[in-house]
């Protein structure tokens, strides 16, 4: 009896607590979440970044304190070591940064969730952006955040073993068959001639000059098991099959930079971020930069882009949405690139870009035929789910690996 | 009169007592209890209610344009015929295959460390016991790192596998089952019809049969390295503790060390056993953050669990109610394995087979064999 009675109050005790923590919890995000963020025009700015490294931390810290003085906003970078939950946990407590890097994949979900202030259409420079990186960041018909830079895929190709395979200039492959052609001259008892990861971030390019891709251009129907995308994987599969290509997992390496860095390989297909490993990593490898060739249905590539997104819970949105101006100006975004190779995201800067990085030239021309990758909510799971199968394409059925994705696919798209 | 007032009165007294005393009871456990309730039971409390709900994980799950949808999220998981029913099974697969591997292999090697440490005569003991230990008390985040070197496709232990004339797989990305490789060897490389069409969880029962990968399969030999330590000192204690006299007893019985040890020992190290199941069982299920540093699920998503497939879908798919619906989902497979566990090693009495063996009536030493097995029975009886 005693004992049993002891154990309800304890249990009482606990539901007490329960009841004020979970009352603590709600109360405050009336105050502060779905109230809606009343502003305050003076109140101070975070910047929270995935940073690629120390050189990219230290531009945007030292951009954003230079706004800071002129503006008069108090404002701070930090870079998170795992960004995406560090938004998540800001907006489940109502006071995330004000100001952050926004992934493709991730920007359905908090555009769905309204964590995302949409300003895309308040932006001053909003008609300089290349219009697919606006597409690549429109949901549900709305613009939401401002492109940040991005990167395209090109192809590398290793000058010596070029030359040593006998190739000039004019050799450089502007289609599929020539493709296949330089990468058997290419290939050697010590190195291949093609490498690259198999994953859609890559195989997707060959999709795309298939004419293909794993959505329709409105973004609104799946058309992953098209004939052009089956066409395209069965390009790689004749590749691999051929002997000529590998993929990086074939070659022990992490990513085509490092089985190009180390010699594994003579050509490789990456983005212009391969430009700081190579300089950092393999200082000694000589290459080139060309676009992808021609499939089928012409020339494709895919393209990957971050933006600044705002919080709707921002406290000051209208100093952020100047932040945001400023740091995707042209002046801006063109020091973002000499200090640590990005693309600017405006065509303004385009000009200047390609003669101060005339060897990559080729990724920026690219960004006329690039594609988005798919950004539906629950897209990012397709893709891990394809990328799954694609590791195993030597020996996959490309028209199975499709089928199951386009039922994934579907299964999220356009809802 | 008197009699009654008076006893009365000592015992409103002692309820006076007990009263004060409960007071301050309850004062001194007051912390604990807000400590824990804050931080264990309302977060868990909370998990419960946005694994029911739709929140997308902007402000207060608490907040009112949350809605109640019933069983959804589990319904999704568990028949939703989706992408997300498929993961969870892809999931359950790995773990449950590195759950049935490492469990086992790491009570094993911990109870043969332990016995091989306790005894007298190994010279260096305290190294040795600190050799062993060394693993767990390293970060699981260094050790993983450390295992990425060692597995990598070039790296040391393929390198020692090549002296052996083996041609080591590429550890870390290799997304093989180990028994579909294993019936490989046999020309196997499709199973019957009947295992590819029939699916549970989205996950044919030939791709369930598949073994870990090869990938999981380093996991699963740096789990049992790193946590053969913590048990070993578990059984170490429970070694020391049992009493000399019974081994003698045993031995004076003519029992040899391998009798003596299956015998005797280790049914008196059961509630030990018991713990040490328990452990590997609760920590084995909740495999994470190997996944996390490590591998990231990859390759061919063969090494995604549970626990790093609940983190996944809230964190970085805004998907909140599907990852704790997993979450508890995890805590209901564990309490009922640990439930299963405790049943199969519940106190029984000698089995009729095993009773034969000491019942020889025409050996008259055996009998007190037979005795020193029943002061075993006792003991535990009496724990």
């Amino acid at each position: 009896m005693q004992r049993s009675k002891k154990m309800w109050a304890a249990l009482g005790a606990l539901a007490t607590i329960t009841a004020v923590g979970l009352a603590g919890c709600s109360g405050s995000s009336f105050s502060g979440g779905s109230a809606g963020a009343t502003q305050n025009a003076g109140s101070p700015l975070t910047v929270l970044i995935g940073s690629s490294g120390d050189a990219e931390t230290k531009a945007v810290t030292d951009a954003v304190a230079a706004w800071s003085s002129s503006s008069g906003t108090t404002a701070t970078v930090s870079a998170a070591s795992d960004l995406n939950q560090q938004l998540a946990q800001g907006f489940a407590s109502g006071k995330p940064a004000d100001v952050f890097y926004v992934s493709t994949d991730a920007l359905a979900g908090y555009a769905a969730n309204g964590s995302l202030l949409a300003y895309g259409d308040k932006l001053s420079n909003k008609d300089d952006f290349y219009p697919t990186l606006v597409s690549s960041f429109t949901y549900d018909g709305t613009f939401y955040c401002a492109p940040k830079d991005f990167s395209t895929l090109g192809l590398e190709i290793n000058t010596d073993m070029w030359a040593q395979a006998g190739l000039t200039d004019a050799d450089i492959p502007k289609t599929w068959d020539q493709l296949s052609a330089v990468a058997a001259k290419l290939t050697t008892a010590d190195h291949v001639g093609l490498a690259f990861s198999p994953e859609y971030a890559r195989l997707g390019a060959f999709m795309a000059q298939a004419g293909g891709g794993l959505v329709s251009t409105n973004g609104k129907t799946a058309t992953a098991n098209s004939a052009a995308n089956v066409a395209g994987l069965q390009y790689v599969k004749s590749l691999l099959a051929s002997g000529s290509a590998k993929t990086t997992k074939d070659l022990g390496a992490g990513w085509g930079g490092e089985a190009f860095g180390k010699g594994l390989a003579a050509m490789t297909i990456e983005g212009n971020w391969i430009g700081g490993a190579m300089k950092s990593d393999y200082p000694a490898i000589k290459y080139t930069v060309a676009q992808l060739p021609a499939g089928p249905a012409g020339q494709g590539t895919l393209q990957f882009t971050n933006c600044w997104g705002i919080a709707a819970d921002s406290q000051n949105q209208d100093a952020a949405l100047k932040l945001v101006e400023q740091l995707t100006s042209t002046d801006q975004q063109l020091s973002f690139a000499s200090a640590f190779g990005v693309m600017p995201s405006v065509q303004s800067a385009a000009d200047q870009w390609k003669s101060a990085n005339p060897t990559f030239a080729p990724f920026l021309e690219s960004a006329d035929f690039a594609q988005g990758v798919p950004n539906a909510k629950g897209a990012s799971d397709v893709i891990t789910d394809l990328n799954s199968q694609l590791e195993s394409i030597a020996t996959g059925d490309p028209q199975a690996i499709l089928d199951q994705t386009q039922k994934n696919l579907e299964a999220v798209v356009g809802k | 009169m008197t009699v009654t007032s008076g006893s009365k009165a000592t015992s409103s007294r002692r309820a006076a007592i007990a009263g004060r005393e409960g007071v301050a009871g309850w004062l001194f456990t007051l912390p604990i209890i807000v400590i824990l309730g804050l931080f264990l039971v309302v977060p868990v409390g909370m998990a419960l209610w946005v694994s029911f709900s739709d929140w997308s994980g902007r402000g207060s799950p608490f907040s009112g344009d949350v809605s109640f949808i019933g069983f959804n999220n589990y319904q999704d998981l568990l028949g939703g015929g989706g992408l997300a029913e498929r993961d969870f099974g892809i999931s359950l697969r790995n773990n449950a295959w590195y759950v049935l591997l490492v469990v086992p292999l790491q009570t094993a090697v911990s109870l043969f460390l332990a016995v091989m440490v306790n005894r007298a005569i190994l010279r260096g003991r305290g190294f040795f016991r600190t050799a062993f230990y060394f693993p767990s008390v390293t970060s699981s985040v260094a050790i993983t790192v450390l295992w990425l070197f060692l597995f990598g496709a070039t790296r040391a232990v393929n390198k020692l596998l090549s002296y052996l004339g083996v041609n080591g797989p590429n550890w870390f990305a290799d997304p093989s089952g180990i028994v579909h490789n294993f019936l490989a060897l046999f020309g196997v490389t499709s199973g019957p019809a009947v295992l590819t069409d029939n699916m549970a969880l989205g996950v044919s029962y030939w791709d369930w049969l598949s073994g870990p990968s090869v990938a999981m399969t380093a996991f699963i030999l740096m789990a049992i390295f790193t946590t053969s330590g913590t048990f070993m000192l578990l059984f170490i204690a429970a070694l020391q503790n049992l009493s000399g006299e019974t081994q003698e007893a045993a031995m004076m019985d003519g029992a040899n060390g391998w009798q003596r040890f299956w015998r005797v020992t280790l049914p008196q190290l059961r509630p030990v056993l018991f713990t040490v199941l328990t452990l590997g069982l609760i920590g084995t299920w909740q495999v994470f953050d190997q996944i996390y540093t490590g591998t990231q699920g990859g390759p061919g998503k063969t090494t995604v669990t549970p626990a790093y497939l609940s983190y996944t879908s809230a964190f970085s798919n805004q998907e909140w109610g599907k990852g704790s619906a997993i979450a508890f989902m995890l805590f209901v497979i564990i309490v009922v394995l640990t439930l299963v566990q405790r049943w199969v090693l519940r106190e029984r009495g000698v089995s009729r087979r095993r009773m034969r063996a000491y019942l020889p009536a025409a050996s008259a030493t055996n009998s007190s064999a037979l005795a020193v097995a029943a002061v075993a029975e006792k003991k535990d009886e009496v724990r």
